[in-house]
């Protein structure tokens, strides 16, 4: 955490030319650009605007836009939720078609079953997969949107508004878990306990779904973790391309102009989001995996 | 010849102890047996000898100097136990023997030198352009030995070098052990969890429990009067051993 | 570059080729032939549907779109590629960064990179973006410095997996220093899965930039690549949905053409494609001699298992492949068997046919294979489940990998009791504790609610021998149950079979490649070679009265207590037979000191002598002339390969 909020920082610093003047406008009058900069602090030293810095962050304060001049800490909690509301659905939405999907397909697919169905289910997962999500989007825009007409493409005024959000984000994480979860599951039911547990004669259910998918979950989750920090960052272009009032849309038009204290904002909430997805995922294969508290020692 | 101190040796690897302040001598033309089980830390004395275990503590002593772990000059060299994980699979045997000899000589006295080397432990030096995915596992390891040879050691260390290998390979590659060590007159330290494999090759024995040598002496005397109860526990343990069960001889 | 050539066998792989070699074509000569058609304004004929003239429609200044589209291939591709090299380049430096420094500051850039992993791409790339200012230079340091945490990632867990290969440490202990290993040794060995990755980042880096384009941070105007003609498309998708349709294909096409070749490539390299299903020839009748065997066990009616013509057969590239090739034995109520031989000679297959756990593509056939009188080559019924569960355990070669690391051990134990023995979880649980102490684990009701992890080598095969006395077995069946454990838990292991067989009158099998531990254990032993039995004899008789001449090599190569110090030690030249390529003849003539033309063409029948002993071999008996075996030591195995 303490090295995304130093890197917050010191992008700004790292921008080239001065940030101020580059927010204002060429024409702005020298007197204004260099009143806001003290008003912004930034003639102190480097390491005195740091610390300066990490006690606002501390008391909540994200300083105030240079463009809209309002509170940061307001524009980003009248947007966070929007984007929260996206992010989990099309989580759950993921998780809920690849867990079934992968483990259906890694016991038709174990040991050289069913070559069909694996080159057909491997070959649409990647592709799906490989599909950017903004990509998704616009093919649906067009689809369901221009051509059918059924659903709204912008704004999040309509529960049917959520709809081709949710799945353009929720489609390409939801291949690639599907596809780990399969060839997880494949592994695992090639294991030695896999072998014992046949040897035990116990029904196929029993084997499959007590013991080979808690092991083919653990494994899964480590890359599933990178796959769903990397949805709450496509939240950015989805929310792009269906006008969605969260987060996403905010950063982009705050780069474009120039307002780098709601960028700054913005950058640590998205960073958080991600350690915060990677922290529960840790503590999930803590709980699920009973080898992983010995490792911590 | 040369004589292979261990003065006092400790490895930790975080807050455990793998070898606890091991004091062994190999000296120079024989072969000292190294006995005991997985994780005794027989095989952390071998990799701190050529430099692959850092030291907490003590010294290694080749004839009475530190043993070099930096730059060319590699008196102690090893042979690993697993064949098919000891040598590159981009490499012809032929290279990797070569890599491992001493610079400064020419390319005519290297081939040379390499096809003395294949000899010695009777692979045929046409074959050295072959790379080790053609080769049987005995094959491998008779390759393994030969780039060991190539950088003139005083002391050879053989950790486990037959207990990857199928039984029937196993004898050979043995004999090829004795072999070398009597014709070259080598000093070497023997690692095996095989007590009857060490009485077949070593002289002396030292036998490793927890990090500690718990007894040593030469092999005769240390297989028929055992002084300590792991040692005892060991030679009960060798199949084929008991009394009442088993093969009459 | 044969495996290269795997790529276009397949489907998926030849169009990925295709697509990618069309791309970067387009990519050289659009610009060369339609840059004039693209930027042709046409004020009268704006933001146009598509049409004869104008394939994709017009923008918002007349242009045409299908041009423009064709024309920013190159811009796209440049700036993918140049971003792809610049996530090579850095992440090679940080991957390689551990390796070259050392412990410590290694550690350092590990932790680094792999926060940054954590991060997702488009994050990094805002981050970059924002530093470096909005434009394509800027995107292209954003999107390749991005990348490089993954790249990086990779080539450090690479890099680490062949550090840790033992011809690392030896060319380090013979004084190669780490730079030379790095580029000799490491980067040769890492090179193909490398290239793999970078082609697959190309295409994800092309996806990318049309993402930050299309966000409007990416390529700016007059320049255009598909994210900027995809974003100034979108916007008036109501109006003409080709304007944004026509870059869309364009990006699709091109990054699943990179990422899918990447994938065919990689799938190439990785693993051989195996042959279909293969039509399967009967071996010929097996020899008389070997029905007369099989009568003569079978007289008694207390077999507990009886095995007859058994084989199993795999698919190969090249036909079938039988590793175990018609083997007749049986079993009486508390008798130990031994199955000897090297690895390859079938043994344990022959172990998991017999309890029925060969798994597909595998096929077992036999002409008898019965478990107490039931035929096990009927279909898998519940009745057959019940009685194998019960009456047949197996214990396997690894402890630490048998045990499912999820599970607690009295669970794993309790299972057996309620599937098959119909008892309640509480009765099933107090029957395994009761398990655990019958196979001498101590305080057996702690650690029945202990994880395998928690468990020592020794006490977890311990508790497998445990599992399966969960039912009443009449047959154990161990495959190399102590190869994995050190010698003196070896010995506990041995023993404690020895007292369960004595106790409860189970018959075992036992299979090893150790022809002391059989000799130890066994009443009788067998001795298999190239998936054929070629000797059958009490175990008394192992070193003194065995006939055939591997059984009797096989004895003398093994050092014991008692060896001759002064002698060499016997050896089998050659090496074994490999069981996709099974000689004519007798298997173990080409490493038989004894061999004669007749070996080599014509297979000798495993015959049975009066005392019920077993062997297949023409010379069976014969002496051996030692000292003309140990000249033969130089070069025997060249000639034999």
């Amino acid at each position: 955490m303490w090295v995304l909020v130093t890197a917050s920082f010191l992008m700004i610093h790292l921008i080239p030319g001065d940030p101020v003047r580059a927010a204002l406008g060429p024409t702005a009058p020298a007197a204004l650009v260099a009143a806001k900069r003290e008003e912004m602090g930034l003639d102190d030293p480097i390491l005195v605007q740091y610390w300066h810095y990490l006690q606002d962050l501390f008391t909540g304060d994200l300083g105030t836009s240079i463009v809209s001049q309002l509170p940061v800490s307001e524009i980003v909690s009248q947007r966070l939720p929007a984007t929260l509301q996206l992010a989990l659905l099309a989580f759950l939405v993921a998780v809920a078609v690849a867990v079934p999907v992968g483990v259906l397909m890694g016991v038709l697919t174990r040991r050289g079953h069913g070559r069909r169905t694996e080159l057909a289910f491997t070959t649409s997962s990647v592709v799906l997969g490989i599909v950017p999500d903004f990509l998704i989007g616009v093919g649906l825009v067009y689809v369901f949107g221009v051509s059918l007409g059924w659903l709204p493409v912008a704004g999040n005024d309509t529960p049917s508004a959520y709809v081709l959000p949710v799945l353009s984000l929720a489609i390409g994480p939801a291949a690639i878990l599907s596809r780990i979860i399969r060839v997880e599951m494949v592994t695992v039911l090639e294991a030695d306990f896999v072998r014992t547990a046949r040897a035990k004669r116990l029904p196929a259910r029993t084997v499959y779904l007590k013991h080979a998918l808690p092991n083919a979950l653990t494994a899964s989750l480590t890359l599933g973790g990178l796959i769903l920090g990397s949805m709450v960052a496509g939240t950015i272009l989805v929310e792009n391309v269906f006008a969605w009032p969260g987060l996403g849309s905010t950063i982009v038009s705050s780069i474009l102009n120039k307002d780098y204290q709601v960028v700054q904002a913005i950058v640590i909430v998205y960073g958080a989001a991600v350690l915060i997805v990677n922290t529960l995922v840790d503590v999930a294969l803590a709980l699920l995996d009973p080898r992983s508290m010995i490792r911590e020692d | 010849m040369s004589t292979l101190v261990f003065d006092d040796v400790t490895v930790q690897y975080g807050h455990t102890t793998a070898v606890d302040g091991v004091s062994l001598t190999v000296p120079a033309g024989q072969v000292v047996g190294l006995v005991g089980e997985s994780g005794s830390g027989k095989s952390t004395l071998a990799r701190a000898a050529v430099g692959l275990a850092p030291m907490q503590g003590g010294r290694i002593l080749l004839d009475g100097a530190p043993v070099p772990t930096r730059g060319r000059n590699r008196p102690l060299q090893m042979v690993f136990q697993d064949p098919y994980s000891s040598l590159d699979p981009r490499m012809s045997i032929g290279e990797s023997v070569a890599e491992a000899m001493p610079r400064g000589a020419s390319r005519a006295e290297r081939r040379a030198e390499v096809e003395r080397l294949l000899e010695l432990v009777h692979l045929d030096p046409a074959r050295a352009g072959v790379r080790p995915s053609e080769m049987s596992g005995g094959q491998r390891q008779r390759v393994a030995l030969a780039r060991a040879l190539a950088g003139r050691p005083a002391v050879v260390i053989a950790d486990e070098i037959t207990s990857a290998l199928d039984v029937s390979i196993q004898g050979a590659v043995l004999n090829l052990v004795r072999e070398l060590q009597r014709e070259l007159g080598l000093s070497m330290l023997f690692i095996s969890h095989n007590l009857a494999v060490v009485r077949y090759v070593a002289t002396h024995v030292a036998v490793m429990h927890h990090g500690r040598i718990v007894e040593e002496g030469p092999t005769a005397q240390v297989l028929a009067t055992p002084d300590h109860d792991y040692t005892r526990e060991l030679l009960a343990a060798v199949p084929g051993t008991k009394p009442q069960t088993g093969t009459p001889r | 570059m044969r495996r290269w050539k795997g790529v276009l066998r397949t489907p998926l792989g030849l169009a990925a080729t295709a697509l990618t070699i069309g791309v970067l074509v387009l990519a050289v000569v659009a610009p060369i032939l339609w840059t004039d058609e693209a930027n042709a304004v046409d004020t009268s004929d704006i933001l146009a549907g598509p049409s004869a003239d104008h394939w994709a429609g017009t923008d918002n200044l007349g242009r045409d779109i299908f041009y423009r589209t064709l024309v920013a291939t190159r811009l796209s591709v440049e700036l993918a590629l140049s971003a792809t090299i610049i996530a090579v380049v850095a992440g090679l430096v940080l991957g390689t960064a551990a390796f070259l420094l050392g412990r410590r500051s290694g550690r350092l850039v590990s932790a680094g990179i792999n926060i940054a992993v954590a991060f997702p791409g488009i994050l990094l790339a805002l981050f970059f973006a924002v530093i470096f200012g909005v434009g394509a230079t800027g995107a292209v340091f954003a999107i390749g410095l991005a990348g490089a945490p993954g790249f990086g990632r990779l080539v450090q867990t690479l890099v680490a997996g062949i550090g840790s290969r033992d011809f690392v440490a030896a060319a380090r202990v013979a004084g190669v220093g780490r730079v030379r290993i790095l580029f000799r040794h490491v980067l040769p060995n890492i090179s193909e899965p490398l290239v793999v990755n970078a082609t697959i980042s190309a295409g994800s880096a092309l996806l990318a930039f049309a993402g930050l384009s299309f966000l409007g941070l990416g390529v700016q105007q007059p320049r255009y690549d598909w994210g900027r003609l995809l974003m100034d498309g979108i916007s008036s998708i109501y109006v003409n949905p080709a304007a944004a349709l026509a870059p869309g294909t364009a990006v699709l096409v091109a990054g699943l053409a990179f990422n899918l070749f990447g994938e065919s490539v990689a799938k190439a390299l990785g693993v051989g494609v195996v042959g279909g299903i293969p039509a399967l020839p009967r071996v010929p009748a097996a020899p008389e001699a070997e029905e007369v065997a099989a009568e003569v066990h079978h007289q008694h009616d207390d077999v507990v298992l009886d095995v007859r013509d058994l084989e199993v057969t795999f698919p190969g590239p090249r036909g079938p492949i039988r590793p175990v090739r018609g083997i007749t034995f049986a079993v009486r109520r508390g008798e130990a068997v031994g199955i000897v031989g090297e690895s390859g000679s079938g043994k344990s297959l022959t172990a998991l046919a017999v309890s029925r756990l060969v798994g597909d593509p595998g096929r077992v056939d036999a002409s008898r294979l019965e478990l107490l009188g039931t035929d096990l080559r009927a279909s898998d019924s519940r009745a057959q489940r019940r009685l194998l569960g019960t009456s047949l355990s197996m214990v396997f070669q690894d402890p630490m990998t048998s045990f499912n690391p999820t599970l607690r051990m009295g669970g794993q134990l309790a299972e057996v009791a309620r599937h098959h023995q119909g008892m309640d979880k509480k009765a099933a649980l107090e029957r395994a504790v009761d398990r655990l102490r019958s196979v001498r684990i101590t305080e057996p009701q702690h650690r029945a609610h202990q994880y395998p992890h928690e468990f020592s080598g020794g006490m977890r095969q311990r508790a497998m021998i445990g599992m399966g006395l969960m039912g009443s077995p009449a047959l154990i069946v161990a495959d190399e149950p102590t190869t994995a454990l050190d010698v003196t838990v070896q010995q506990q292991v041995l023993d404690l079979l020895a007292a369960i067989r004595e106790a409860e009158d189970v018959a075992l099998v036992l299979i090893s490649h150790d022809v002391t531990v059989v000799g130890e254990v066994c009443d009788r032993v067998l001795v298999m070679y190239a998936g054929k039995i070629v000797e059958d004899l009490p175990a008394g008789d192992l070193a003194t009265e065995a006939r055939h001449p591997y059984t009797r090599a096989l004895v003398a190569a093994v050092p014991d207590m008692d060896t001759d110090l002064d002698e060499p030690l016997a050896v089998i030249p050659g090496r074994p037979v490999d069981p996709a390529d099974v000689p004519l003849g007798c298997a173990y003539a080409a490493r038989c000191p004894l061999a004669t033309d007749r070996c080599r063409a014509e297979q000798p029948p495993l015959e049975t002598d009066a005392a019920g002993r077993r062997v297949a071999c023409w010379h069976a008996g014969e002496p051996i002339d030692v000292e003309i075996r140990d000249r033969e030591d130089v070069y025997e195995e060249v000639e034999a390969s």
